[in-house]
């Protein structure tokens, strides 16, 4: 497994990504938005992750990309920096009974966790990525008030979080969801400081990504091959697959700095190596078979 | 995928998340709550006609032969979802296509329920007169805004194409039967490539002009991202009212609901699709096609707008289609659903 994703990071890099630049006036797009492929996490996620320091260490770190990792406790954290990490991502929630369930804790207690890691990270000059999950829904809860989304985020960004990547974690959010949920939230952080992390799994995830290009977000996360599926429903599909991203942002004009073929070769990679059919709409089209 | 984690027995399940959370399941009657006023995107319609294309367009584009009676009870199903307009057949040579080589039975065997619309494709006059006589009351016709698509798919060229379908339209009105005017390779073309928006203006003005009381733009291959749609937009409603414009969108780049939900931003409030995503593509090998019926429904409840349409119900219909065509659904509502 250690050797496919190293492998995989190989394929993966070469595709730059470069700072975003962030236009909020209302309606038009960003000329820039940076891509955070969240595959080898995200989408490996639910095959086995005890390889971390061993693919760390293993792959080549190309200048002008960076290679955040999940730290999800102080512990965590440290073998993080042992391994080489020079960017952690930490994550928030804003559903109690989904930390509960998720990380076996309340809200607080891994807030608390969170601010452990930022100090340290700030003392290493370690920048630090804030995830939130469930902002559009929750397995367990239901709907999520925005306002719970923003009073989190303006949290995980005051204690030092650079970026703050709001996650629709089990995708039933919609257009309209996204965009009071953006409201709220742009009221405590600056756009710049946003991304979005949609999931595929009832077929929203490029228009409410669309619908947060509009608003003023610039920063898109997303999975090549759209790997990844989801734990709350089974056989469902996962994260927006990366490819159908960089075809739309393409055909708005907008800059990501990502070839599209090199893409592809790497999502046919990684499901070849895992036995997968592809979730990418655009690589199935374009596929040679 | 991974073991589900023992997490999940304590979810909610999903039927219940989205009853509480989408307001999905039984269509909405009357004046939005308060609720869905807050998350209704100002400027978009309040009220949204899905095209269901799916019999036809969708099939049409299935490997599967499928029986007259499985269609028959297929329609029949999609008949009581709430479904305002659902397009049953196409009246046109079986040589071409024989997946409709059966228009005629499945237009006599099919329940014609009161207040919904059943249109045919009808290609040509002999086709418009066996529509009518096997009970047809609507009728569509399918020009091209690319020259070379229009020689390669009807085997004559767009002027030509147009003669045949003023016949058709002018045969239509004259019986007091409407006739509906489609657009394909809209947003680009496999033969073409690029098309430009006049061309599709152009086409589109002639047909309205002939008599068609609505216009379905079809991004045929699935290529259009939002931007061309709007600029595609922007030129037509220079020529033709938003209100007799509908859009067709293809997934196969798996951007249909952005494309979409553009042009309800835009003023459109007319949406064809296809219960499962049903119908490939012909033009790209293992591609998908048409935009799924329960995945536009899922972002149009999301977004408040009134459909009439249960989406529940069409899943079930979308559920057996699928059994019967022993394929599985496109459709990722459809897929999260059932999986729980």
């Amino acid at each position: 497994m250690a050797t496919v994703r190293k492998a995989l990071l190989r394929r993966l890099v070469g595709l730059a990504s470069l700072p975003a630049v962030s236009i909020s006036s209302g309606g038009t797009f960003p000329k820039r938005v940076k891509i955070v492929e969240v595959c080898p996490r995200d989408g490996l996620q639910n095959e086995k992750m005890a390889d971390h320091a061993e693919v760390l260490k293993g792959i080549r770190k190309f200048p002008g990309t960076n290679y955040p990792v999940l730290t999800p406790n102080f512990k965590g954290y440290q073998a993080a920096v042992a391994a080489g990490a020079k960017e952690v991502a930490i994550f928030g929630a804003v559903s109690e009974l989904f930390t509960r369930k998720n990380i076996n804790c309340s809200i607080d207690e891994s807030l608390q966790q969170s601010y452990e890691i930022l100090k340290a990270a700030q003392a290493a000059s370690i920048p630090v990525r804030g995830y939130i999950s469930c902002v559009l829904g929750c397995p367990y809860e239901g709907k999520i008030s925005p306002a719970k989304v923003a009073e989190v985020a303006k949290k995980l960004y005051s204690m030092g979080c650079y970026e703050i990547s709001l996650g629709d974690t089990i995708g039933v959010g919609t257009p309209g969801i996204m965009r009071d949920m953006l409201s709220a939230v742009m009221h405590e952080v600056p756009v710049a400081a946003l991304a979005v992390h949609c999931h595929d799994t009832y077929g929203q995830a490029l228009a409410n990504t669309l619908m947060a290009l509009q608003m003023g977000v610039s920063v898109v996360d997303s999975s090549v091959a759209g790997l990844g599926g989801c734990p709350y429903a089974q056989g469902a599909s996962g994260n927006l697959a990366t490819e159908d991203l960089v075809y739309m942002l393409t055909g708005l004009g907008i800059h990501t700095g990502v070839n599209l073929q090199k893409l592809l070769e790497a999502g046919a990679f990684i499901c070849q190596a895992l036995n997968r059919k592809t979730s990418s709409k655009v690589a199935q089209a374009t596929s040679k078979l | 995928m991974g073991n589900v984690p023992s997490a999940v027995k304590h979810c909610l399940s999903y039927q219940q998340l989205l009853r509480e959370h989408l307001w999905i399941g039984d269509s909405v009657a009357g004046a939005l709550d308060p609720a869905q006023e807050s998350c209704q995107l100002s400027g978009l319609p309040e009220y949204v006609k899905i095209v269901e294309v799916g019999p036809r367009d969708g099939l049409q584009n299935e490997k599967v032969i499928v029986p007259t009676d499985i269609k028959i009870e297929f329609i029949n199903l999609l008949s009581q979802t709430g479904l305002s307009v659902i397009e049953v057949t196409s009246f046109v040579s079986s040589r071409w296509i024989p997946q409709m080589a059966d228009h005629t039975e499945v237009m006599k065997g099919i329940r014609q329920y009161p207040g919904i619309r059943y249109p045919v494709l009808t290609p040509n006059l002999q086709g418009f007169h066996r529509a009518v006589a096997a009970g047809a009351t609507e009728i569509s016709v399918f020009g091209a805004a690319s020259e070379s698509f229009s020689k390669k798919n009807i085997n004559c060229s767009i002027e030509e194409s147009m003669e045949r379908f003023e016949e058709v339209v002018k045969s239509a009105r004259h019986m007091n039967i409407p006739a509906r005017g489609y657009v394909s390779c809209a947003l680009g073309c496999p033969c073409e490539g690029s098309v430009t928006p006049q061309k599709v203006t152009e086409v589109s003005k002639r047909l309205y002009g002939m008599g068609c009381y609505e216009i379905s733009l079809g991004d045929t291959i699935g290529v259009g991202t939002p931007g061309s749609m709007k600029k595609l937009l922007e030129s037509v409603m220079k020529e033709i009212p938003p209100r007799a414009l509908a859009v067709h969108c293809h997934d196969t780049y798996g951007q249909a609901l952005a494309n979409i939900l553009t042009a309800l931003q835009m003023g459109i409030n007319v949406v064809d699709s296809a219960v499962s995503g049903l119908g490939g593509c012909p033009y790209a090998k293992g591609a998908s096609g048409n935009v799924a019926t329960e995945d536009l429904i899922y972002m149009l409840n999301g977004l408040g707008l009134n459909t009439g349409v249960n989406l529940y119900k069409v899943m079930e219909a979308g559920d057996f289609i699928c059994k019967a065509v022993n394929k599985t659904t496109n459709s990722k509502a459809a897929q999260a659903s059932f999986s729980a």
